[in-house]
């Protein structure tokens, strides 16, 4: 009964604009990761004016520090970090052409107000279940700032990468509308 | 006397860094089922169903079930007729870590300095925790502790007269805060009582009672029950999505306290609960 939508990056607005909260993807092509310490140095290169390692355009950024590959693994367990701590970067990324990012947990107003304004949107992997998750990537290049170690920017060539629509570019909210269909008051 | 080397020590920190990592307890399974089995939301159910194949994976693969494997967080007791040779026991433990981390193909996520943000590369130092017991025995019990749930635990000094209430609202206040960000099903870990800094380690030493046993004490057994059943009527569900289970347990260590205060620490563990304990 589950369907899923099949997403293949680069994302075009169009690609982005049909989704609506609570969708199932499957997204293969290439993600770029970066948490916090590669956020800080990639808003320092724009603000000086600097190109970045990647072109953001129509790009997903997957929010992740994997683990160490073992032997014969192309990669370590690699599952979302929590999103929120982005928050004050992304809506710069977005203005840029970010088509979205990949976490976990909500983000702030200016987040949902910058996906709606610039068509993005925001998706959530399924925090924990990293060693699952990593069986859909299937290769791995550092693209810059190696220093960082799991922080640094890798290039992913995913495959049916799975996730769930949390923000669409309508501004609708998964996170929200779960809790109030399951709250009961007390 | 028993005398212990710490070469031992670190041959058991090594080993239980790699065991948590890859083998999720029992206890924690069973668990993960039964909230599969009483979740309403298909989404909820999905996820959870994610949830579990990812922890087979990781028993049967020997791979970390998350990428994010932790701070290293070691509690020792210590048996007051043990004497422990060799170098000192915070290295000792620290070079298993450092081991452990490296063999297991662990990630490294600790930062030297909490400004300057520079990753030790090996995951040291591990937060040590000691406790003198009589005894010939030296117990030692690993978690890791990943950054995520522990960015979402709060502790606050509440009034004598803000009472159980106080206490309740508190912690279903602190876990509608987190929402979706500790990556629930959570394990909440309620340390009541002591001081300041004593309440946060007990609410520590809480998550790492089997998940889902109760207080030996009725009346701290009949708040955790409470507590849970108002957490899970938050609608907050698996990873956030919407759903009956927020919180696969609640549970509680109290401590006394000075007549002034009510201290109450909260402290969030993910689904992802990686923990061992072994006795030399």
């Amino acid at each position: 009964m589950t369907e899923y939508i099949n997403l293949k990056t680069p994302l075009s607005d169009s690609d982005v604009e049909k989704l609506e909260v609570g969708d199932k993807v499957r997204i293969s092509g290439i993600l770029y990761t970066a948490r916090d310490a590669a956020h800080k140095r990639l808003v320092e290169m724009i603000e000086s004016g600097k190109d970045l390692p990647f072109d953001l355009k129509g790009q997903l950024i997957y929010y992740v520090g994997p683990a160490p590959a073992k032997p014969g693994h192309e990669i370590g367990s690699a599952g979302p970090t929590t999103s929120y701590r982005m928050d004050t970067y992304t809506p710069m990324f977005i203005k840029m052409g970010l088509k979205g990012a990949i976490g976990k947990g909500g983000r702030s107003e200016e987040v949902i107000e910058a996906m709606k304004e610039y068509k993005a949107v925001y998706l959530a992997a399924v925090g924990g279940a990293a060693a699952l998750i990593a069986k859909r990537i299937k290769k791995v290049r550092i693209i810059a700032f190696e220093d960082l170690g799991p922080e640094a920017i890798r290039e992913l060539e995913v495959e049916n990468f799975p996730a769930i629509v949390v923000n669409d570019t309508k501004g609708n909210d998964l996170y929200k509308i779960g809790s109030d269909k399951y709250k009961v008051p007390f | 006397m028993r005398q212990i080397n710490t070469e031992e020590i670190t041959d058991t920190v090594e080993k239980i860094c790699i065991d948590a990592n890859y083998n999720l307890g029992e206890d924690l399974v069973v668990s993960l089922q039964n909230a599969l089995n009483k979740e309403a939301s298909p989404l909820g159910k999905e996820v959870l169903a994610q949830i579990l194949e990812n922890a087979e994976i990781g028993r049967n693969e020997q791979v970390p079930v998350c990428q994010d494997t932790g701070f290293a967080v070691v509690f020792v007791e210590i048996g007051q007729k043990v004497i422990i040779e060799g170098q000192g026991l915070q290295e000792a433990i620290n070079e298993g870590v450092r081991r452990g981390y490296k063999n297991g193909y662990l990630r490294k996520s600790i930062v030297k300095n909490p400004l300057d943000r520079v990753n030790t590369g090996d995951n040291t130092p591990a937060v040590v925790h000691t406790d003198i017991v009589p005894g010939d025995k030296l117990k030692i019990t690993f978690i890791a502790k990943g950054g995520g749930c522990e960015n979402m635990s709060r502790t606050a000094m509440l009034t004598p007269a803000q009472g159980r209430d106080g206490v309740i609202d508190f912690v279903v206040n602190t876990v509608m805060t987190a929402g979706a960000n500790p990556c629930p099903p959570i394990i909440v870990g309620v340390g009541l009582g002591g001081t300041f800094e004593y309440a946060t380690l007990l609410s520590k030493k809480a998550i790492l009672r089997p998940v889902g046993s109760h207080n030996k004490d009725s009346n701290t057994a009949n708040l955790e029950g409470e507590l849970l059943e108002k957490i899970n009527k938050l609608g907050i569900g698996p990873q956030g999505f919407g759903g009956k289970v927020t919180a696969l347990a609640v549970q509680v260590e109290t401590y006394p306290c000075h007549i002034a205060s009510l201290p109450v620490a909260v402290n969030i563990e993910c689904h992802s609960h990686r923990h061992k304990t072994v006795v030399i």
